[in-house]
This record gives C-alpha cells, sequence and structure tokens, in this order.
C-alpha cells in the first residue's frame, strides 16, 4: 500500500535483480462505499496483485438500523412493516415470513383466500427482485437497454402493488392470520393480464442478452461455486440452485398455497454466474405460471381474507362504527396487542434471494423478546472472499451482481 | 420423512441423536413441531459434527445470539441446521456468559464465521477460535453490544456533522428519552416501569404516609 506511512520507492517498480523485469506491488483499493456496482452500501477492501485479485474484505453495516432491537420494543402487530424495509426490492416475501412465524407462535392459520393472495404477491415479489437483478447485472457488465426495459414492467408490478395495498414499496400488507383486505376483481384480472404479455418480454431480454458475446465473456465461468461449497457457506435459493442442488423451500417445504400449484424448479449446471442468471430468468416464466393460476383460483373462490377472530385481526371499520365489541377489540389490539404464548419458533419462506427466515423468541408478553432475521444475502456476501479470489478485478462486480445483494436485508 | 414432520418423528430423531451424542448434546424437546437440542457450549464443536456427519445436516442455516439477563449465564447461541437430504431442521441452543468463550465452529461450518463476528457484535459473546473476530455491523469504533437488552435503544451517542471542524462529530445523546409505550393492559394502567396513561394518577389510592 501506497500512503505517506510507506511511499513508494523505485526499486518498487524495479526489480534491480532481473534486468528489464517489472515487479509488481500489491495494491489495496476502496470498492465503494459508494460505487455504482456495489448494489447500495459495500465497502470491499480489495487486495490486488496487478489485476488479479488476491482478498476481498467486506466491510458491512453502513445501512445498519438494529432492525431486531427495535422490533423488540414494540407489540408484534407494529412490527410487521420493519419487514418491508429488510428486502426492500420483494418487501412482501418477508413479511410473509414474519407472520408465519407469529401464526406458528399463535397456532392459527389463514384463511385459503389469503394464503393464495399471499402466494400470488409473493411471487410479484420475485419477479421485481429478479427483474432488478438481472438486468442491473447486465448493467454491470455494460449493458444499458436491459434495465430500462426491465424496469417499465417493474413499474406495472409495484403499481399492482400499490392497488392492493395503498404503497408501492412498503407495503405492511400481510397480516397476522391473512392479508390487510380484499384484492378487488379488477386488479386480478389486470394482474392476469400482465401475466400474459410478460413472458414477451422474457423472450425479449434473453435476445438481448442469453446468446450476447460480451455479457457471456464476463459471465461464463466466473464465480464458480460447487456444490459441496454451496453446502458448507450455507447458501440458499438461486445460489444453490445455480450449483444443480434440487432444493426450493416451495417445493420441499410448502407454505401458503404452493403445494398446488404447477410450476418447474430450474437448476444450473456449472454454479458460475451465467447458469445463475439463467435460473432466474426461467423462474420468473415459473413465477409467472404461478400468478396465472392464482388469478384463475381468486377469480373463482371469493371468501374472506383475514381470520374473523378479532383478538387477533383488526375488526372492518365499517363493523367499528355498529358495533361496541368490535370497537373494544380495536382499541385493545392497538394498545395492548395479543400474548403469544411463551416459545420460540423458526418460520421461512422462500424469498428470491434464498431462504429468508425469523426466529421469534416470545416470553408470553405483547412484544417479542428476540427476533433473530437470517437473511439470505449475509451468507452469501460471506462468500464474496473465496468466490473472488484468483480472478481479475472486473470479475468483482459480475460476482457481486449474481449474488443478488440488497442491503437492507444484510445491515438490517 | 416428508415435510412436515410430525411430532412423533421428530421425538424419535431427538432420542437417536441423544443416544448418537452421549454428554455432548444433553436434553431433546419438540415444541411447536420444531425440535430443540441443548447442550455444554464447551463441546459445541463435536455436537455439530456429530449433527453434520452422522445425521445429515449439512447446512448451518443462522446462528443467533440471545440474552436473558436475570440468568446466571446470560447469552444463549443458538444454531439452527437444516438437513436438505432428510428436509429436517434442528435448533441447538448452548448458555455461556460475558467471560466465558464459546468454541468457534467454523471448522465445521464455514459459513459459521460472519455469524459469529455478528453475535460477538451484538452481544459480545466471546468465539474461542476464531479467525478473525472483529465488529461487523456497528460503526468503525462503536463501544458497546446493542442487542443486550439493558443497552439502551436511543444508544450512547448520536453524529452529526459540524460546520465548524468541517466533519462528522460524535456526542452524547441529546434527544429525550426513549419512551416505552407499552400497555400491557389498556385497563389496569400503569405498572411500574411503563409510561402512564394521563388521568392515571387519579385512581392511585392516596397512601397515606404512617408517620403523621
Amino acid at each position: 500500500m501506497t500512503g505517506a506511512a510507506s511511499p513508494a520507492e523505485a526499486t518498487d517498480f524495479f526489480a534491480p535483480d532481473v534486468p528489464g523485469e517489472t515487479k509488481v506491488r500489491k495494491f489495496n483499493i476502496n470498492f465503494g462505499p459508494q460505487h455504482p456496482a456495489a448494489h447500495g452500501v459495500l465497502r470491499l477492501v480489495l487486495e490486488l496483485d496487478g489485476e488479479v485479485v488476491e482478498r476481498v474484505d467486506p466491510h458491512i453495516g453502513l445501512l445498519h438500523r438494529g432492525t431486531e432491537k427495535l422490533i423488540e420494543a414494540r407489540p408484534y402487530q407494529q412490527t410487521i412493516p420493519y419487514m418491508d424495509r429488510l428486502d426492500y426490492v420483494a418487501p412482501m416475501n418477508q413479511e410473509h415470513a414474519y407472520v408465519l412465524a407469529i401464526e406458528k407462535l399463535l397456532g392459527i392459520e389463514a384463511p385459503y383466500r389469503g394464503l393464495l393472495i399471499r402466494t400470488l404477491y409473493d411471487e410479484i415479489g420475485r419477479i421485481l427482485n429478479h427483474l432488478l437483478n438481472v438486468t442491473t447485472q447486465a448493467m454491470d457488465v455494460g449493458a444499458l437497454t436491459p434495465p430500462l426495459w426491465g424496469f417499465e414492467q417493474r413499474e406495472k408490478l409495484m403499481v399492482f402493488y400499490e392497488r392492493a395495498s395503498g404503497a408501492r414499496m412498503h407495503a405492511n400488507y400481510y397480516r397476522v392470520g391473512g392479508v390487510r383486505q380484499d384484492l378487488p376483481e379488477a386488479l386480478v384480472r389486470d394482474i392476469s393480464d400482465w401475466c400474459d404479455q410478460f413472458p414477451r418480454l422474457c423472450d425479449d431480454l434473453e435476445t438481448l442478452i442469453t446468446g450476447n458475446r460480451i455479457f457471456k465473456q464476463r459471465n461464463v465461468d466466473i464465480g464458480v461455486v460447487t456444490r459441496e461449497e454451496a453446502m458448507q457457506w450455507g447458501f440458499s435459493g438461486v445460489m444453490v440452485r445455480g450449483s444443480g442442488i434440487e432444493w426450493d423451500l416451495r417445493r420441499s417445504q410448502p407454505y401458503a398455497c404452493y403445494n398446488e400449484m404447477d410450476f418447474e424448479i430450474p437448476i444450473g449446471l456449472n454454479g458460475d454466474c451465467y447458469d445463475r442468471y439463467l435460473c432466474r430468468m426461467q423462474e420468473m416464466r415459473e413465477s409467472t405460471k404461478i400468478m396465472k393460476q392464482c388469478c384463475e383460483r381468486l377469480l373463482k373462490t371469493p371468501g374472506p381474507v383475514l381470520i374473523e377472530d378479532n383478538k387477533i385481526a383488526a375488526p372492518r371499520r365499517g363493523e367499528m362504527k355498529r358495533s361496541m365489541e368490535a370497537l373494544i377489540h380495536h382499541f385493545k389490539l392497538f394498545t395492548e396487542g395479543y400474548r403469544p404464548p411463551a416459545g420460540e419458533v423458526y418460520a421461512c419462506v422462500e424469498a428470491p434471494k434464498g431462504e429468508f427466515g425469523v426466529y421469534v423468541v416470545s416470553d408470553g408478553t405483547n412484544k417479542p423478546y428476540r427476533v433473530k432475521i437470517r437473511a439470505p444475502g449475509y451468507p452469501h456476501l460471506q462468500a464474496m472472499d473465496w468466490m473472488n479470489r484468483g480472478h481479475m478485478l472486473a470479475d468483482v462486480s459480475a460476482i457481486l451482481g449474481s449474488l443478488d445483494i440488497v442491503f437492507g436485508e444484510i445491515d438490517r | 420423512m416428508s415435510w412436515p414432520a410430525t411430532t412423533p418423528e421428530l421425538g424419535k430423531l431427538g432420542r437417536a441423536i441423544l443416544k448418537d451424542a452421549k454428554g455432548i448434546i444433553t436434553t431433546s424437546e419438540v415444541l411447536y413441531g420444531e425440535l430443540t437440542l441443548t447442550g455444554p457450549a464447551s463441546r459445541i464443536v463435536e455436537a455439530l459434527t456429530v449433527l453434520r456427519d452422522k445425521h445429515g445436516f449439512q447446512q448451518l442455516i443462522d446462528l443467533a445470539g440471545a440474552d436473558y439477563p436475570e440468568r446466571e449465564r446470560r447469552f444463549d447461541v443458538v444454531y439452527h441446521l437444516l438437513s436438505m437430504t432428510r428436509n429436517l431442521r434442528v435448533r441447538l441452543k448452548v448458555q455461556t456468559d460475558e467471560d466465558t468463550a464459546v468454541p468457534s465452529v467454523v471448522s465445521v461450518f464455514p459459513a459459521a464465521d460472519w455469524y459469529e463476528r455478528e453475535a460477538f457484535d451484538m452481544y459480545g459473546v466471546f468465539f474461542e477460535n476464531h479467525p478473525d473476530l472483529r465488529r461487523i455491523l456497528t460503526d468503525y469504533g462503536f463501544h458497546g453490544h446493542p442487542l443486550r437488552k439493558d443497552f439502551p435503544m436511543t444508544g450512547y451517542v448520536e453524529v452529526r456533522y459540524d460546520d465548524e471542524l468541517k466533519r462528522v462529530v460524535y456526542e452524547p445523546v441529546k434527544s429525550v428519552e426513549w419512551r416505552n409505550w407499552d400497555f400491557l393492559s389498556p385497563w389496569e394502567g400503569a405498572e411500574p416501569g411503563y409510561a402512564p396513561i394521563p388521568g392515571d394518577e387519579k385512581a392511585i389510592p392516596q397512601v397515606k404516609d404512617a408517620r403523621k
């Protein structure tokens, strides 16, 4: 490292014993915290030998907000919005894991239509995430058009979020025992129509990047993860599927309505950045299939979307205008909340980035005693060091892109 | 065994693990459809090795700390394992205190590296033989362990940009005290340590001083 402490000397650059040979010193450089390819606030300290990466030391925590501490100080119901702010690219998937954990403690299950809506919005979240990841990965290696096309579709999906929950990103839509409110029929039809046109955009995106020579040169055989490594390093989601492990929580430990949906799970062969890209592309098509099936079922099966028990789910506003009991329930629920029995549970969902889990310890009061959020990106980013060793500096951004990192969930 | 495993199946698995790991894993319990094991902290490396090699739990999914200040050994370290081949999960808990280090399990599961750094950062749990036990999530030069129950919600320092010094400065927290709006029961009003509801003072019977 050059600097005031160790100024460069002439012998550093010219090895005196071998005439004509240039001696290259090792360099430490900072990648980030403000770098467009760092996908947020990540500081990587890279140790380089020429242009070859020898060591990567990720410094994280620049977005640490103490979510887990904040959750410990609030009644259960008021902590759901914190989940949106973790992986803000696919907010509702996080809410899902959290409400599943509380439902497990309380021993309740959402009504069927509520589960269908959750399945639908989980898949919207998956496409939101994969569109962002696939297209910005293309941008990191030099292509500008994919993000423009992808973000147009993301915008439409965010409007679906807004029409269901009132917010484009931080939805706070899932509730313990269901979802906040029912979807209007027009919205379900619009989502269904969107599903019909979306595969065409996938085709268009693929004609741009899948066979693209530059994209392949930058991604094929870069950042290879073997099956054993994926296991040892606690990988999940596309990071294990890209390495050829058939593992998807939607299939192996199904929640919501996934056990009745017809969909395939794409598997990679080589475990490199390119295979992970292909998996994500294919997963978007499969998600569209699931969404379509959800829409069909939603149009056929009316019913409640939230459990009727007013000790847990808030009574409707209209009901409160007439019923004294509903008013009392409302007041009790929003001051005291509910008290799950003491115990500890771990609930997880297949979030777009991998296994998103929540470990909740209840001490029998109205606030969680301890909440540990298991973010999928955390172990993935940890692997930056060994994945990058021996690669060139330019590959760092390609590998980082294929890890699918969002700092909201890693730093918590 | 298919998902979700039933309580008897998990109970059977728990007994089988106890038999394989005598003295390393001491109790097993099935609650909420999840298998929880406990054992002595000093033998955690052996315990995880048995679970990985004999019972097929290939992945360390999560490692969490937890703080119970009223206990003699106040910290829990909780390991969540996943078996992809058997489609099962298991939780292993060990206890420790502020001074006793827990052996690091990086040699069994490399993924434990950052998780242990996080537990150290958040709770001050030490891990023996960890290759690089630095803070990970908190600020450079941070003092204290924020997820401990005795760490205040507002923290001790706050930052602002000082226009005269032309840099960010750290100062003791000046903002209002954290208000704990927690009515464990809105009907009964204030309990010690919680914020009172306006008007509560009228309901509290005036205690007469015996000396008067």
